[in-house]
Parts: C-alpha cells; sequence; structure tokens
C-alpha cells in the first residue's frame, strides 16, 4: 500500500479512537460549543440583542470560541495524543512495522481536519439555530474565514506535534493546558481584546491565538468594530502572514524534533 | 543459508559505562535462540541493537544481510518484533488493530487466520481495554506475525502468564519454527528455554558466556547425576557418573527390590545458568534498561 493510503487507514483509525474516547469528545469536540451556549446563556441580558447594536452575547463570543475549538482540536489533541502514543510504546511499535512514517503525521493532520470541520460546522449551526447569530453572506469574509481556519489548524497540529517532544506523559496535563489558558485569556478568546491591557496585547501578539481569534472577529463582527483592535484594523494580511509564519516554523520544529522513543530508552 | 543474524564485537556504553563489551553472536535461519541472561547484562541493549532500535559504538551487526542500523522499509518488511509490554490500543478491537498493521505489509497473513492462531476469535471484535493480560500479550504476539516476518523477536513473551496460557503460547511459537520463522526469543523463564530454543545463549557482563543446546549448556549432559533415596527412616544421596549402575546396586541390597522415594537428578538447565551467571550477578553492570525521565 502506497504512503497516502496508509495514512487515509491511520485517519479512520485514528478517527474510532477520537470518536470512543468520551473525555476527548467533551473537552475538546464540544467544550466550545458547550461555552458559547454558557455565556450566552450568562451574558445575554448584558448586550442589546440583534434589535439594538446587533449583537448578541452568541455573535459575540463566537469567535473566541471558533479560536479556541482550533486550539483544542489542533494543538491540544495533538499534544496530548502524541506525548501519550511516545510513553505507552505506540510510536515504537508503528516503527517497528514498515509503515512509512509519514502515514502516520497524514493520519493525524486527517484526524484534525476532519475533526475541527466537524467541529466548526456544529458551532456555527448552533449559535445560528439557537442563538440567531447571523452569518456573513459576503464570498470574501468566508475566504477569510477558510484561509484563518486552515492556517490556524495547520499550525497548531504541527506545533503540537513539536511541543509532544517537551513534554511527559506525567506532566504534559500542566504543560498544555496551562500555558494554553493563559493564552486564551490574553488573546481575547473569553474578554474582550481591548480590555486586556497593552503590554499584555504585545505578549499576546507573539503567539498564533492572537491572530486566529482576530482573524475570526474580522469574519463575524460588524465592519466597524475593527477600530477596537490593536492597530484600528483587521490587518487581514498581516494575520495570514503570521500564521503562515507558525505554520512553516511548527513543521520546521517538528521535523528536527520529533521523537519515536521516550527519553530515556534509545 | 547465511545465518539470520551475525554480530562481531558489538559494543555499546551508556555513560562511559559498557553494557554490550565485544559480543559474538551467531543465530541461524530458521532455528529458535533463547537469550538467557540476568537484568543488565546486556541482553535488551543487544537485542535493541539488532532490532535497530538503537545504535552501536562498535561492531559488525548483520540482520538478515542489512545492517539495522539505520535499515529501510524493506528490511522492517521482514522483521516481526513483540515488544515488552505496550499499549495505545485500548480503544481498537483485536481485528482493528491487526488490519490496520498488516496493510503496511507487503505480504501479510490473513487476520482472522492470526486471530484464531493465537486464540483471539472469541476477543476480535472486544474492545482491547476489556482483555487479560494475557490475552492482550498473544495480542502483541499477533502484531509481530500478522506480516509474515522472516525473523521474529520475542522479548519476554510470558511474563504474567498463568500455567494454561504459557502451554498454549509455546504451542504457537512452535507452529512458527515449524513454517520457518527464525525467532529470537529473551526470557527469564528457563523452562522455557528448554521447551522452544534449539539453542540458548548466555549473555553477562556484556559478553557471551556460552551457546549450546539447552540438554547440553555448560556441560551439563556429560555431569554426574545426584542418586538419592531412603534407608532406615534415612534420607541418603550420592553423586555418581553411573547412576544406572548405582541405582541396580542399591536395588539389590533392598528388600523386595524396590528402592524408596529413588530419585537421579541432572544439574537442570536452571542450576547451570545459575552457576554460570554467578560470578556476574550483582556486580555493577550498567545498562539503560529501565526508562529514566526528565520532567520538562
Amino acid at each position: 500500500m502506497s504512503a497516502i493510503a496508509l495514512g487515509l487507514d491511520r485517519t479512520v483509525l485514528e478517527l474510532k479512537m477520537y470518536s470512543r474516547e468520551k473525555e476527548a469528545i467533551l473537552f475538546s469536540f464540544l467544550f466550545p460549543i458547550l461555552l458559547l451556549a454558557l455565556f450566552s446563556v450568562i451574558f445575554g441580558s448584558q448586550f442589546g440583542g440583534a434589535d439594538s447594536d446587533g449583537m448578541t452575547a452568541g455573535g459575540w463570543f463566537l469567535p473566541g470560541m471558533l479560536s479556541a475549538g482550533v486550539l483544542l482540536t489542533s494543538f491540544q489533541t495533538m499534544a496530548m495524543s502524541i506525548t501519550a502514543e511516545r510513553d505507552d510504546g505506540t510510536l515504537k511499535r508503528l516503527r517497528a512495522t514498515p509503515m512509512p512514517p509519514v502515514a502516520y503525521f497524514l493520519g493525524k493532520v486527517g484526524l484534525v481536519a476532519t475533526s475541527s470541520t466537524a467541529q466548526v460546522a456544529l458551532l456555527l449551526l448552533v449559535a445560528r439555530v439557537f442563538f440567531g447569530v447571523a452569518l456573513p453572506t459576503t464570498a470574501d469574509r468566508w475566504a477569510v474565514f477558510a484561509l484563518v481556519f486552515t492556517l490556524g489548524v495547520f499550525g497548531g497540529t504541527v506545533l503540537g506535534i513539536a511541543y509532544s517532544s517537551m513534554a511527559t506523559v506525567r506532566t504534559v496535563g500542566a504543560v498544555v493546558i496551562g500555558p494554553m489558558l493563559l493564552l486564551q485569556f490574553i488573546s481575547g478568546v473569553y474578554i474582550a481584546f481591548d480590555d486586556v491591557p497593552q503590554w499584555l496585547q504585545q505578549v499576546a501578539s507573539v503567539f498564533p491565538l492572537k491572530w486566529i481569534a482576530q482573524g475570526m472577529r474580522s469574519v463575524f463582527y460588524p465592519s466597524e468594530l475593527a477600530s477596537a483592535e490593536m492597530a484600528g484594523a483587521w490587518e487581514t494580511g498581516r494575520t495570514a502572514l503570521v500564521l503562515a509564519a507558525w505554520a512553516v516554523g511548527g513543521l520546521v520544529l517538528c521535523v528536527l524534533t520529533f521523537k519515536w522513543f521516550k527519553r530515556g530508552t534509545t | 543459508m547465511p545465518d539470520a543474524i551475525t554480530i562481531r564485537g558489538l559494543r555499546k556504553s551508556y555513560a562511559g559505562r559498557p553494557a554490550v563489551d565485544g559480543l559474538d553472536l551467531d543465530i541461524h535461519t530458521g532455528e529458535c535462540f533463547a537469550l538467557l541472561g540476568p537484568n543488565g547484562a546486556g541482553k535488551t541493549t543487544t537485542v535493541e541493537i539488532a532490532e535497530g532500535f538503537r545504535d552501536r559504538d562498535a561492531g559488525e551487526v548483520r540482520v538478515l544481510g542489512t545492517d539495522p542500523q539505520g535499515a529501510g522499509l524493506e528490511w522492517r518488511n521482514r522483521v516481526g518484533i513483540v515488544l515488552q509490554s505496550t499499549g495505545g490500543l485500548d480503544l481498537l478491537t483485536p481485528r482493528e488493530a491487526l488490519a490496520s498493521t498488516a496493510k503496511a505489509y507487503s505480504h501479510p497473513r490473513d487476520v482472522g487466520q492470526v486471530l484464531a492462531s493465537v486464540g483471539l476469535e472469541d476477543k476480535a471484535d472486544s474492545r482491547v481495554v476489556g482483555l487479560s493480560g494475557g490475552q492482550r500479550r498473544r495480542l502483541d504476539v499477533a502484531l509481530g506475525i500478522v506480516g509474515r516476518p522472516d525473523l521474529l523477536f520475542l522479548d519476554e513473551p510470558t511474563t504474567g502468564f498463568d500455567p494454561q496460557a504459557r502451554r498454549d503460547f509455546w504451542e504457537l511459537i512452535r507452529a512458527l519454527a515449524v513454517e520457518g520463522t527464525t525467532i529470537l526469543l529473551t526470557t527469564h523463564y528457563l523452562d522455557e528455554a528448554e521447551n522452544l530454543a534449539d539453542r540458548v545463549g548466555v549473555i553477562a557482563g556484556g559478553r557471551l558466556l556460552a551457546v549450546d543446546t539447552p540438554e547440553a549448556l555448560g556441560g551439563r549432559s556429560a555431569e554426574e547425576a545426584t542418586v538419592t533415596w531412603e534407608e532406615h527412616g534415612i534420607r541418603r544421596s550420592l553423586t555418581t557418573a553411573t547412576p544406572t549402575a548405582e541405582v541396580a546396586r542399591l536395588a539389590s541390597r533392598m528388600p523386595g527390590g524396590e528402592v524408596p522415594s529413588l530419585t537421579v537428578t541432572r544439574p537442570s538447565l536452571e542450576d547451570t545458568y545459575l552457576s554460570m551467571i554467578a560470578p556476574h550477578v550483582g556486580s555493577d553492570a550498567p545498562e539503560a534498561h529501565h526508562p529514566t525521565e526528565v520532567p520538562a
């Protein structure tokens, strides 16, 4: 079988395992959807709603939840699952077979592509149907969405794979979830980015999540809200550039640092 | 036919301490070879170098005619490896895990037949998480043989098995050997080596101390036998090179010609093995056998 065919087979296998892990489904796949529902219910009264200024709580939180979803299904899933697979000998067992290594990574990419696409579709559906969020109607907005989503998911995947080499199975929970939570708070995922102090905005601007969130806002927020951004504009070009740089950097890091065996066993 | 494995002057050190120190070993094509040795003897290091999982410091290694260090997927296609306990399959069924693994090989065995041969037909479509330790081990073996390897590495395959499961497992290994698969087995069970191996090698202090058939290892077939019996309520014994004559002499002087509580024993493989490795046990023999993890 070719590496591509084996990669497809690995994708199916990965999806089977992912869908059978209830914790993963709840805390990475459904989590942003649950949060969107929760925030809409809690903060619903603080927003004027579609009738006054055109913004509902659901609409306000949607870009953040989309960004959190990208981070969870790509970065977190990869970092945690590959750390576990390195620890329990899965990687060593795969390495003992004639499977081309690229098939393994294609399987991971296939898993992330499928799960994150399904998650985003579900999130948009829930936002539209249950919380009355108006979705963009112009093709250029959807094009920006596709670009930010694709670059974000790919970057998160390769960075998650690279990040897995820094963690052990004992530390991975803290090492992944801690920094991710911090990053989400300073990147404008859970709280408005213009409420974040400027120096923290600068810190957040180094990392891709801020750009994913900004890109998502540019798709789903009314144009006039661009003035609330750091640069007073959506900066679509710069967003694409920063995300692409992280994706390429992550890929290089991934190739340079990937280990099939856990520390101390080779 | 050339040997399946040829090792000459193999050396490997960890942090300056030699784990394998000039080891020579030949494993013939089609044989089942058991490698015995205490923990830290260099057994795991030697096997992992032959499996292509570790790089060596010095020496020549040929496995199926290829240097395993940096060997490609063509070589992996001919080698089966049953590692010590692996996990990560909990969410799959044995059939799913085997079918996916089989696809990587050019001439895999039929998944259904492999499941039958390891006795997992009844569990073929149950999640691996629900299998017993012995069943999981049999799945490990199934994963190792599904690619129809010419050479199979078995690392302590029956640790934790109950006696019946071990007997069943031995039958499976014998069947593979009959099909012509070369098998390199590492084990701590001397009876396992005695039952399965055409030849055994004893490794200690990073060197091969002896290689022979299980019956002849350490010259034990030529050693004197111990005859014990009971006479006037007292347990008595003597060692002799001619136990048959000794027993006949005893029988002639016993009333009724029956010798009470008679046994005739030669040193067991275990006795021979333990006396062989005695000088090396408890010495400072390092080996990176146990993973040492560093917090990130």
